[in-house]
């Protein structure tokens, strides 16, 4: 694959800010994949945490937006514990979702969650869902 | 001893057994646990970016409302007691924040209440030994998966409560009501989560990979510190048995029914009945019932 690359795109804006959000600086990142290897739904993620991380460096957040990996991190912190350079890929993540949600756009919206789940579900993972997935 | 104590909103409705297991459990051995006059939802996840201060007001509000009682807290769900003590160090650390969120509750908290898990309670304050002295029908022969999951343990520099990669509180307490721990490969590792709400997939798998990596492990009980934990690994495992033929389901009980058999709780009133695995069998086989 040809990638082109130019100076604009690697210091974006939206980069930055998310950043100032997360709280995090996307070039400490060397890419190990450590992140990737303890991460539970790596295997799940369209760009799994490393490639986040990779895709960001490059300024290119357009390509992470787009995937799932945001909503399906569980907040586990697995990548944050392994991570050599105390990086937090769940940080990311959670800035790119808070980031979603507080334009009202919800991943899943409440009429769609199953009344027997609401019904049996633990109050936690209603509350928590709701907090993750509905703008 | 009287411990104040903040159930959660779990506790109170669908996890009322490991309330009640737990409350009981702590007469037993000679402590009380004070429900605490005033309580909120914690918010059910510590906000994981610096910048989401409002997210951190619920728990605030339940500490400095803790503070009101006494300087030491103890919870038994994962989730609150991450909740709760993430939230502490950063009103107890960050001056600025500390003020943005006490101007928003309208408080003057400044994060000196100690937070203490349940687990915690028993090695440091009560101490395992003594455990292991009040107990009148010890778990012998039970293998047990002690199933600590994410929340517990992480991030290692907030929580401490163990070591974050290879933890012992939970096995030292089954050893103590007379339990054989085992070692597997997923009991630090999550269950799915929040994703119970919209990705059955993912937690199947993730919840079906904590239990098959117990039961091969030789495991014949999983035990839980976490009503989502519990949830999901109970929801799952008719379909975990589906899927794979060779897999033996166990029961899943939450540690503080473990702690109230071992203690010589009657048994009827442990809630057993609430949990959708069977213990029963078990109990049985090993003639502990
Ligand atoms: S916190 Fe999210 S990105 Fe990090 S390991 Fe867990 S699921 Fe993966
Ligand atoms: S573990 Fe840290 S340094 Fe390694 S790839 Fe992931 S974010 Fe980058």
């Amino acid at each position: 694959m040809k990638i082109k690359l130019s100076n604009s795109d690697i210091q974006s804006t939206e980069v930055r800010r998310l950043e100032r959000i997360s709280g995090e600086d996307v070039k400490r990142c060397y890419q190990c994949g450590n992140c990737s290897g303890g991460c539970p739904v790596s295997y799940a993620m369209e760009i799994p945490p490393t490639k986040v991380m990779r895709f960001l460096q490059l300024g290119n957040i357009e390509e992470v937006r787009n995937s799932n990996s945001m909503w399906l991190c569980v907040g586990c912190l697995q990548c944050y514990s392994r991570c050599p350079q105390g990086v937090s890929v769940a940080a990311i993540l959670e800035g790119m979702r808070q980031d979603t949600l507080r334009k009202g756009v919800s991943r899943t919206e409440v009429a769609e969650v199953p009344f027997p789940f609401l019904k049996k579900a633990p109050q936690q993972a209603i509350v928590c869902g709701f907090r993750k997935f509905v703008g | 001893m009287k411990i104040p104590y903040y159930p959660g909103c779990t506790l109170n409705t669908v996890a009322k057994q490991f309330d009640t297991s737990a409350r009981e459990a702590a007469s037993i051995i000679g402590f009380e646990m004070k429900e605490l006059a005033q309580w909120n939802c914690c918010g059910a996840t510590f906000p994981l970016t610096p910048d989401n201060v409002i997210g951190l007001t619920a728990p605030a509000k339940v500490l400095s409302n803790a503070r009101k009682e006494g300087d030491t807290l103890t919870t038994l769900c994962s989730v609150c007691y991450n909740v709760l003590k993430r939230t502490n160090k950063v009103i107890r650390d960050n001056k600025e924040k500390r003020n943005v969120i006490n101007g928003f509750i309208e408080e003057e908290y400044d994060g000196s209440v100690n937070i203490l898990h349940y687990l915690e309670v028993l090695r440091d304050k009560v101490g395992f030994d003594k455990v292991k002295g009040a107990v009148k029908r010890p778990l012998t022969g039970i293998k047990a998966a002690t199933y600590y999951g994410c929340m517990l343990l992480r991030p290692f520099e907030d929580i401490g409560i163990d070591n974050a990669e290879r933890p012992t509180i939970f096995e030292d307490l089954l050893r103590a009501l007379g339990a054989e721990p085992v070692e597997f490969a997923n009991k630090i590792e999550c269950c799915g989560a929040h994703l119970a709400m919209n990705n059955e997939e993912v937690v199947t798998n993730l919840s079906g990979k904590v239990m098959t990596s117990a039961v091969d492990a030789g495991a014949d009980l999983i035990v839980t510190t976490c009503p989502l934990c519990q949830f999901n690994l109970e929801k799952s495992q008719p379909k975990v048995a589906e899927a794979d033929t060779g897999y033996r389901p166990v029961p899943v009980v939450y540690f503080t029914q473990a702690l109230g058999l071992a203690l010589g709780q009657d048994i009827e009133t442990l809630g057993f009945e609430k949990n959708s695995s069977d213990i029963m069998p078990l109990l049985k086989k090993k003639g502990i019932a």
